[in-house]
Formats: C-alpha cells, structure tokens, sequence
C-alpha cells in the first residue's frame, strides 16, 4: 500500500489537470463550468474512495506511523509521508466534506466556476498533505501553502467586505507563520532533523521546549482559533462563500488541534504541561465570553463562527487535560464538530441562496413552508448544543470530564458552555425558523431540493452514527489518544 | 416470549412508532400515524405489565441487565446501549407506558382538528421511548442520554404550536433551565467517575462503603466526596423535577398542549429526578449533607409551590404548581430516607395528576380552549362525567380517607406515609422536622387550591355564554392558544376517546393506593423492592410510621378539612369575594400571584446580565481592545490601509504568497546549511 498517501494527496491536482485540459477544449463559459463541476467532483469522490481505503486497512493496533513513504529530496532533505491514529481520520474528514462542498456550490457559484473548482481542488490537497506530512519542512509548506487558495475563495467570492476579512486574517496568520518557521529552523538546528517521527522521539530539553512551545502555539492558537487572536473568524467567516465556510470550520480550523496533538504536546510535553494552566484560562474564557458574544449577534454566520471558537475551547481543554478521555474527546470533537458545523453552514447557505441574505431578523416562520428544512435544521442545531444521541455530546462529556480530573475548576466553567449553547443555538432556530411567517418576501421560498437533501444526508447519518456509536472513532483513535495522555503523565511526574 | 424480547419491544416499540409517525407521517397520513404509535404504546403498555408480574411473581431473575452494544468506550469511562429491569425501573415502566398509552388514546379526540398531528404522536412517542432509555438504564451514560433526551421531547412538545411566541419562549425557556440542572448533573457523573472509576451503577454500588469518606480537592477547598458527587447530581433533578429555584419553567411549560402537560409535566418526566435520586439511594445514604439538602429544597418546593397555586387563575398554572409542590414531598421523603414512600408517591401522584391534566383538558375543550376559571363556574351538569373524575382526582390528592379503617384513595395512603416518615426521622434530624411542618401545612394549601379549582370551574354562578360575557382581555394573552374564543357554543362533553382514559385513570386514581400499599410501604416491601431501593434508612422508618402519635396521624385530615371549608367560604358561601380580594391587589395577593417574582429576578439577572455581557464582550472586548490595538491598530499605521477592493486579488494575496515563499526559502537554504 505504499505511495496510497501521495496518491491521495495529490489526486485532486490531477482533477485540476482535468479541469484546465477541459477548459482548453472549449470557448464555451458553460460549456466549461459543467465540466469543472463535473471533474472536481469525480476527483473528490475518488480522493474520499481512496481516504475510506485508507481508514479501512489501517490498523489501529500498530503503533506509530503506517503507509509511511520517504523520498530522498534534495540537499538531505527527505519527503516524508504516513498517518497515525491522530491524523488518519482528518484525512477521512477531508476527503469527506470535500465532494458535499463541490455539490453545494453546483448550482449557488455561478462566476469564475472553474478557478473556483480549481481552488477547491487544490486546497483539498493541500489539507491532506497537512495530515499526511512527516517531515517539518513538508509540513510547513503544505500548512502555509492552503492559505493561498482560502484567500482566493475568500477574495474572489466572497461578500462586500471581503478586502478587511482577507486582510485580518493575513495579519493574524504572518504573526503565527513566522513564529513557526523560526521554531522549526530552531528545531533542525538543535535535533539535526527534520523527520517528525525522529523529532517525536528526541528529548528537548525543558528550557528550550518552552520557546518552541510558545512558537508553535502562537501559531496553531491563531489556526483554531484561541481567544483573544479568534477575531479573524467570524470576519473571514461572513465574507466566505458557504462552501469555503465549510472547509474553514470543517477543517482548517482542526489544523490548530492536530498541531498541538501532533508537536506540542509529544514533542514538549514539559512545556505543554507548564503551560497547561494557560490554556485551560484562555479555553475557558473563550468558551464564555464567545458563547454570550454569539448570543448577540444578528448575522446567522458570525453566530456560528462565535459558536465554532466556543466549541475548539472544549478542544484545547481536553488536549491539555493530558488525559485518556481528554485526549480521545479533543480527537472525537474536532471531527464531530467538523461535520455539525459544516452541516450548519450548508444550512445558513440554502436560505442565503434563496433570499441572499444571513440576517437573523429577516426570517422567521420558516417551519411552515420549509418543514423539512426545519427538521434538518433542528439537528444540527441539536448537535451544536451536544445533545446526547448527537455527535456533538459525546466530544463535550469526554473533554469536560478528562479536564475535571486535571484541573476542577477549568471543567465548572466550562460547563456553564453547555448551558449557553443551548442559549444562542435555540434562540437562532426560533427566531428563523418558527414564528409566524411576517415577512412578505418569504411568501414563495421553497423548501429543500433533491440536491441540497444529497449534501445533508451523508452529514445527518454522519452526526447520529457517531453519536449512538462513538466506537467507530475510539477503535482507530484509541492507541495514539492513550500514547499522547501518557507522554503527558511521564512530563506531569518530573 | 423470553424476558430479553419482552424488554426490548417494551423500549423500541414506542421508538419505531416515533420514527413511522415522524417519518413517513406525511406519507402515510394522520390516521395511519395515529394507529401505529397508538397501538405500539399499547403494545409496550401490555407487555410493561407483564414484566411487572413476572419479576415480583418470581418467574423472572429480580433483577437483570440486557446488553445490546457499546455506546461510549475510553479507558474506564465505559457505558453501553442496555436494558436494565429491577423492581424500580419495572414500576417505572408501569407508570410512564400506561400513562403514555393513555395520553396517546386521549389525543386522538383532543388534537382532532390539528393539521400537525402527525408529528404531535411521533413526538409522543419519541418521549416515552426516551423515559424508557431513562429508566433502564445500567450507567450514567445512558442516563444522561434518556435525561436529555425526554428534555428534548418536552422542548418539541411545548413549543408544538410554533406560531405562539409564548410557547416558543416557553420551550426554550424549559430546555434552558434544565440544562442548568444539566450541568449539574454532568458534573456529578464526572465526580463518580474520577472517584470510583466507572460510570456503572453495579460497579460502583459495591464500592460506595469503602468510598464514602474520600475527599476531593479543587481550588482551596475539600469536599466529602460522596456528599459533592450527590449534590451536583441533585441539581440535575432539581431541574428536571421543577423544585425551588429551577421551577421556573414548568409553570410556562403548559403552553403545550393538554395532553402534553399531563404525561410529561405531571405523570412521568418531572418525576424523573424522584426517580434518580431513589435509584442512586445507596449512593444518598452515604452522604448525609446531600441528603439534607433533598429534605430541605423538597420541604421548600412543597410549602412554596403550594401557596403560589392559591393565587392562580389559569386552570392548567393551578395544577402545574400542585405538580411541582407534590415532587416537593416525593423529595424529602427520599431526602429523608424513605425511598419506598417516595416511590409510591410518584406511583399514585402519576394516575391522580395525569387525571387532574385529562380532565382540565376536557373542561378547556367543553369551555372552547378557555383556561381561565374566572370565566368558568358551573359546568358539573354540563360535562357530568369529566366533573364526577376529577372530583375523584381532587379527593385523591387532597388525601382523602379514614385513618382508623385505613381505607382511603391513593393520596391518602402514600402522601401520609410521607408525612409521617418525615416525623419518625426528625428525631434528632431538623431538617426532617422542617419537612413535616412543611408538608403538614402543604396538605392544607393543597386542599384550598384543589377545591377552589373545583368550585371556580365546576360550581357557583356560570360565567360563561351569559350576556355578561363580553369579558375583558386582560388576561395574559398567553392562556389563549390560537383557536379563537368560540363562547356561542354551550359547554359540552368530551367524546368518549378522551372520557375513557380518564375513567381509567379515575380507577388508578381510586385504586392504586389501596392495592399497592402492602408492596410499596407496608410488610410486603422487602420482597417487592428487594435490592432496588437501599433499605439502610427506609426499614427503620417505615416499620415505624404506624406508630406515629395519633395527632400526627389525624393533622394532614385536619388541615385538609381547613382548607376545604375554606375553599367552601370563599367560592361557594360568599362567591366573588376572592374576586374582590385580588382586585384590591394587596401585597400578599400580588406576591404570590405574581409566582413571588421569579421570572421578574432571573429575567433581571441572568437575561440581561447575558445580554449585558455578551453585548459588552462584543463591542467592547471584540471590536474596540481586540481589533482595536490587534488588526485595525495596525492597519491605521500601514500602508496597506486605503487600498481599493479592486487591489485584493492582486495585493494581499501576493504579498502573502510573497512572504511564504521568503519564508520557505529561508527554510531551506537554513535546512541545507544544517545538513551539509
């Protein structure tokens, strides 16, 4: 099975390929764009073909990194490849949302269709080289390098603001990105290598750990995002078009997760148990004080967003709990929020769609002409205030216990998070959903179409199979979740 | 049938009904969605009394745990899907599917005319599939899961008339304030968890002795274990089961449908926390600040919620308060010790109070959806048969029977056993002497509210159809639901699917205090209850509430009979001088019709307090000190600032690029140095 990684990384270029050959054969615009439409979601459909290979030869009994492949580059540098319990599923979660991304803009992207599959295409590779990547300098490049086409999908299609969104979240990331690049040369210097399961296995000592420790989070804390640097998102969020807001919340935001699990934690576990009381401050103010700010916001998106910084602050809790349920709870949230909160941003687009507009005050009663939208709705609303049966609950009551047994007080605030959320998410649906019917101009809106019930269907069996069966998950995620909580407990013991 | 079938169908019958009804209801139509939920609960209802018989006959094992998968495994916080039967989840299943079956027939008649029927059955159903998950559950998982998931039912249910802004605050207002309970709730699972290893009842009972003077330590303080883990779960019944402080939202919670209010808000949900605290007795009696803490907030509830009822006008508000005052008992009887008598009290309050809601039901449907009692009075000759039960209903709570026969309707055989528990354990225990007084002039308040329910709606001058009727609409616009006052039509009976459940539960009403007394409380409680219910306390209490002094025995009769006359004086005797009381608005009257100003502090508190912060955290936090020095500082001192949108695809980007590719090529001129 060697070289399924690098096929998989890059088998959305050759989509592109496609898409440009294709765009060369004809004059017409039309013509064009159903063939880039067609293209990319073959090639996200075979990328998820081959993600679901993967997860299913993977296995979860080995430990450390399998379908590894190296590469001698040039210079002594090597390009590395594989996946472990950590990163197997995000390259799932990917590859997943991917083809529901490609068929949610079918028929609501309508200019510049094919540089948007283009972009689509290129960033999807791009993530999962993220995933996949072994080597620091393989890392750095695939991490930095999916900013491009996101500021393209921000820039191009996005909404009237998108010149201020494109810019904070320029300024916020060059403040992390360099931070990281500075961490990694220090790295190479010190360990005389860049292989990350090299690194993972060499001993920096506790005072150095500290400043790599800071570096890395600068820039992972700004990827998740963390309170107080998470003012980027809720910007980039409302200018995104509804797809490119699926990925950001689906998956570029589990970039910061997956980089404390993958570096910080194993790589400085001195430093990151030092530092733990910093993280849980900063997870727990996030979860409160982005919890009532998404409570008063009057643009469905930035509600969202807000929720989406308040549910990475049960993330970072349990990545820093240094426990077994914290760990597997961190890992279990940040795909089950994947899926819900890419789920409710495909539900804001199909009323943007239809009225382009994401003010909360300009619907209401929705129910009575949509009532299959509103069940839809409800659960994800549902899964967003982690209801058990939900994906949702099941990352929230692990995190939330692996912190109670760290630290108490962190996980008693943090709980009054469950409680909130049931605030704004609620208050959201009933404000859009029921109610009478006041507003005119949503006299003749129409109910969900075949196409849009195509997208949910996967992420409502996705949400409900891993919330009644979570063991879907722990199976693949248990021994790398366990390696983590114990390289913490050795750090937490000297 | 084997038992493991017979258990299974019993929980996922109601959930297939759910899912057929609210699936394919539109498919199928309403009918049809009627039939299937229907006859599954029904169904389930037969095959609940079964297993009823069979574990208290012998022919089945005492107690069992059918396992059916895994539901959340790592490391030793395991729990999985499971079916768990003793005799406290046999009577669970008892009460919550006869009730539900009933409810189900019920509303055939009462949502006749309702366009959405159909989700109205497979939300129904969807709840008592959840009660069920609640109360066979083998860990606290599970729990959580059926907890949570009848709040949702009740969330949906209450809220089921979408158009009504009050009943769309209402659920949300439900939904919120048991996730305050919630809370609690899960952090309690977290403390068992971190204290004994497991979230499984049968791992964790047997541990309780050698657990129960373990400290845990957070912050600066040190709590007995035991006693923390208990309170944090208490809070999560104290939302669920409506009791002071959390009660809030039940009152509002009668924005749902009739039918609604009596399976959910009276017979089955809110006595779910009753229920946990019971199950989880051996836990309870090694914590003895916890248990106080039961005693006390029950004893509260019951006074508390009692007097707020004798001010209301609303028919459903009256008997949602007598709901919420009732648990108050089942509370501090379990907080006292006496767990039997908790259950057996939510065993007979469950037929008594599902009849008070069915027939409160028929009275609205006779009055064309009136709540208001003000405008009722004299309606026993009009619905002769929904007046004959309710008056049965009344008899029952108020406790009604002969001491010295020891014969009596259900109140009367499980609310003194109550009482009187509460007596033999204050003995040297204040609390429980706070909860006898308590209940005692509870039992009073009780009978006043019950009767005056009684005389306003079924006795007394007519105020209804009368050329007077041009009544005014001052009323809280809340009690109205949307379908018109159509007050030309005179007061009828309700057809006979709503009056045979009710003459069911009459029966139960009548009955089931009688029949079960010798099980529940009495000599044949050992081998009913066997190792569901810890017997450390209880046995010594109930062996003795025969033996209670005789004014002890006679003071709830005697208060009642207070409380009727004086029901009798200011309904009957001297009609319209209560009217003329509340009109002078004086300062007792307007506290306690004002519920003494709950909703007024926590909307000034908790509401604005979030709005306020949230508004603050916003603006102020967000916009002015976070992207005020971060972002938007920066970009008033740059050059970028000011650049057209034109210069985006161009600009940013590009520099962006720009800066990566500096930086990779830093990179790896750095890396190619270092490995030369």
């Amino acid at each position: 099975m060697s070289g399924i990684l690098s096929l998989t990384t890059y088998l959305p270029l050759a989509g592109v390929a496609a898409i440009l050959i294709a765009r060369g054969l004809t004059r017409d615009e039309a013509e064009a764009a159903r063939s880039a439409r067609w293209i990319a979601l073959l090639a996200t459909l075979a990328t998820l073909a081959l993600s679901v290979l993967i997860v299913a030869q993977f296995r979860p009994s080995v430990s450390g990194f399998q379908f590894s492949e190296t590469l001698a580059w040039f210079g002594g540098l090597n390009y590395r490849m594989g996946v472990d319990g950590i990163s197997v599923l995000f390259v799932l979660l990917t590859a997943f949302l991917m083809p529901l991304c490609v068929i949610g803009s079918w028929r609501s992207v309508t200019t510049r269709v094919v540089e948007y599959m283009i972009a689509f295409l290129v960033l999807e590779t791009l993530v999962i080289g993220v995933f996949c990547a072994l080597d620091l300098l393989v890392f750095y490049l695939f991490f930095e390098g999916q900013l491009v086409p996101m500021f393209l999908i921000i820039g191009i299609w996005g909404g009237k603001n998108r010149v201020y969104a494109a810019f904070k979240f320029f300024l916020y990331t060059l403040l992390g990105s360099v931070l990281m690049l500075a961490a990694i040369l220090a790295m190479i210097s010190i360990a005389h290598t860049s292989s990350i399961p090299d690194l993972l296995t060499y001993h920096f000592a506790p005072g150095v750990q500290m400043w790599l420790w800071l570096a890395f989070f600068a820039s992972f804390a700004v990827k998740l995002p963390m309170w107080p640097v998470h003012t980027w998102l809720p910007d980039a969020h409302v200018e995104a078009p509804t797809a490119g807001s699926v990925i950001l919340a689906g998956i570029l935001l589990k970039m910061g997760g997956y980089g404390f699990m993958r570096f910080s934690l194993p790589m400085f576990p001195d430093a990151s148990h030092a530092f733990a009381p910093l993280v849980f401050a900063l997870s727990v103010i996030a979860i409160v004080y982005t919890s009532l700010v998404a409570f008063r916001q009057d643009d469905m998106k930035k509600l969202i967003a807000y929720s989406s910084v308040a549910h990475m602050g049960f993330v970072t809790l349990g990545i820093f709990s240094g426990t077994l349920q914290g760990e597997q709870g961190a890992l279990f949230q940040m795909l089950s929020h994947g899926v819900i909160s890419g789920a409710l941003f495909l539900c804001v687009g199909v009323v943007y769609d239809r009225m382009h507009t994401r003010e909360i005050a300009f619907y209401g009663g929705l129910v009575s002409r949509m009532p299959i939208y509103a069940a839809v709705f409800m659960l994800f609303t549902m899964g967003n205030v982690g209801l058990p049966g939900t994906s949702g609950f099941v990352g929230e009551i692990l995190t939330l216990t692996g912190t109670y047994g760290a630290a108490t007080w962190p996980a008693i605030i943090a709980v009054t998070g469950v409680i909130l959320s049931a605030v704004y998410a609620l208050t959201l649906y009933r404000r859009v959903v029921f109610g009478q019917m006041a507003n005119p101009a949503l006299a003749t809106i129409t109910d969900l179409a075949g196409i849009e019930m195509l997208v949910f269907a996967p992420l409502i069996i996705g949400t409900l199979a891993l919330g009644f069966h979570p063991a879907y998950v722990f199976n693949i995620t248990d021994g790398a979740a366990a390696h983590l909580a114990d390289a913490f407990r050795v750090a937490a013991q000297r | 049938m084997t038992p493991e079938l017979v258990v299974t169908l019993i929980v996922f019958a109601p959930l297939l009904g759910a899912l057929t009804a609210g699936l394919f209801g539109r498919l199928i139509g309403h009918r049809a969605a009627q039939t299937v939920t229907t006859s599954l609960l029904l169904l389930s209802a037969a095959l609940s009394w079964l297993t009823f018989r069979q574990v208290f006959s012998g022919a089945w094992p005492h107690a069992f745990t059918l396992a059916l998968a895994p539901f959340i495994h790592v490391g030793a916080f395991a729990s999985d899907w499971s079916i768990r039967i003793d005799s406290l989840s046999a009577v669970m299943l008892v009460v919550v599917t006869t009730v539900s079956a009933l409810v189900h027939i019920y509303s055939w008649g009462y949502m006749r005319t309702d366009p959405h029927r159909a989700r109205f059955f497979a939300y129904l159903s969807l709840f008592t599939f959840a009660m069920l998950a609640l109360v066979t559950a083998a860990d606290f998982m599970q729990l959580f899961f059926g907890w949570e998931g009848v709040g949702l039912a009740s969330y949906l249910l209450i809220g089921f008339w979408y158009e009504k802004p009050t009943a769309n605050a209402a659920a949300i207002k439900a939904f919120v304030v048991n996730r305050v309970g919630d809370a609690g709730f899960a952090l309690g699972i977290m403390t068992v968890f971190w204290a004994f290893g497991s979230i499984r009842f049968a791992d964790i009972f047997p541990q309780i002795a050698s657990h129960a003077h373990l400290a845990w330590r957070f912050g600066s303080g040190e709590f007995r274990l035991m006693d923390l883990a208990c309170v944090l779960l208490f809070i999560g019944a104290m939302g669920k089961s409506a009791q002071f402080l959390l009660h809030t939202w039940l009152p509002d919670a009668m924005e749902g449908p009739t039918p609604v209010s009596a399976l959910i808000h009276a017979a089955t949900m809110v006595t779910a926390g009753v229920y946990m605290v019971c199950l989880l007795s051996p836990m309870f009696e090694a914590a003895p600040l916890a248990k106080a803490l039961v005693t006390v907030v029950g004893a509260i509830t019951c006074l508390f919620a009692a007097t707020i009822g004798l001010a209301q006008n609303d028919i459903k508000r009256v008997i949602a308060y007598s709901t919420c005052s009732q648990l108050g008992y089942m509370f501090f009887a379990a907080g006292v010790g006496a767990y039997p008598a908790a259950m057996f009290h939510l065993f007979t309050h469950a037929f008594f109070k599902a009849l008070l809601f069915l027939g409160a039901g028929s009275v609205i449907e006779a009055m064309h959806h009136e709540q208001d009692m003000r405008r009722m009075g004299g309606l026993w000759n009009k619905t002769p048969i929904t007046y004959v039960v309710m008056l049965l209903g009344t008899l029952a709570i108020t406790g009604v029977g002969i001491p010295g026969l020891d014969l009596g309707l259900a109140g009367f055989y499980s609310k003194d056993a109550i009482i009187n528990s509460a007596f033999v354990a204050s003995h040297g225990q204040p609390t429980a002497m706070f909860a006898f007084i308590c209940g005692v002039l509870a039992a009073g308040l009780t009978s006043f509210y019950s009767w005056r329910l009684i005389f306003m709606t079924f006795h007394g001058r007519a105020k209804w159809g009368a050329p007077d009727h041009a009544h005014d609409h001052s009323h809280d616009p809340a009690q109205d639901d949307g379908h018109g006052h159509g007050h030309g039509l005179a007061p009828h009976e309700s057809p006979w699917v709503m009056v045979g459940p009710l003459l069911v539960l009459a029966a139960g009403a009548v009955f089931a205090g009688g029949l079960f007394d010798d099980a529940f409380i009495g000599e044949g409680r050992a081998a009913f209850w066997g190792k569901a219910l810890s017997a450390t306390t209880s046995a010594g209490l109930l062996d003795q509430i025969s033996h209670v002094p005789e004014w002890v025995v006679l003071s709830p009769l005697a208060v009642s009979l207070i409380g009727f006359a004086a029901a009798w004086y200011y309904y009957i005797a001297h009609e319209g001088l209560a009217a003329r009381i509340a009109s002078r608005k004086g300062l007792v009257w307007a506290f306690l019709y004002n519920k003494w100003y709950f909703d007024e502090l926590y909307d000034a508190v908790f509401v604005r307090g979030a709005k306020a912060l949230g508004d603050l955290f916003w603006k102020g936090g967000d916009k002015r000190l976070i992207d005020g020095f971060g972002p938007d500082g920066v970009s008033q001192t740059s050059y970028l600032v000011g650049r057209g949108v034109s210069r985006l695809q161009t600009g940013y980007v590009y520099h962006y690029a720009f800066v990566m590719l500096l930086g990779v090529a830093g990179l790896v001129s750095y890396a190619l140095w270092a490995f030369r």
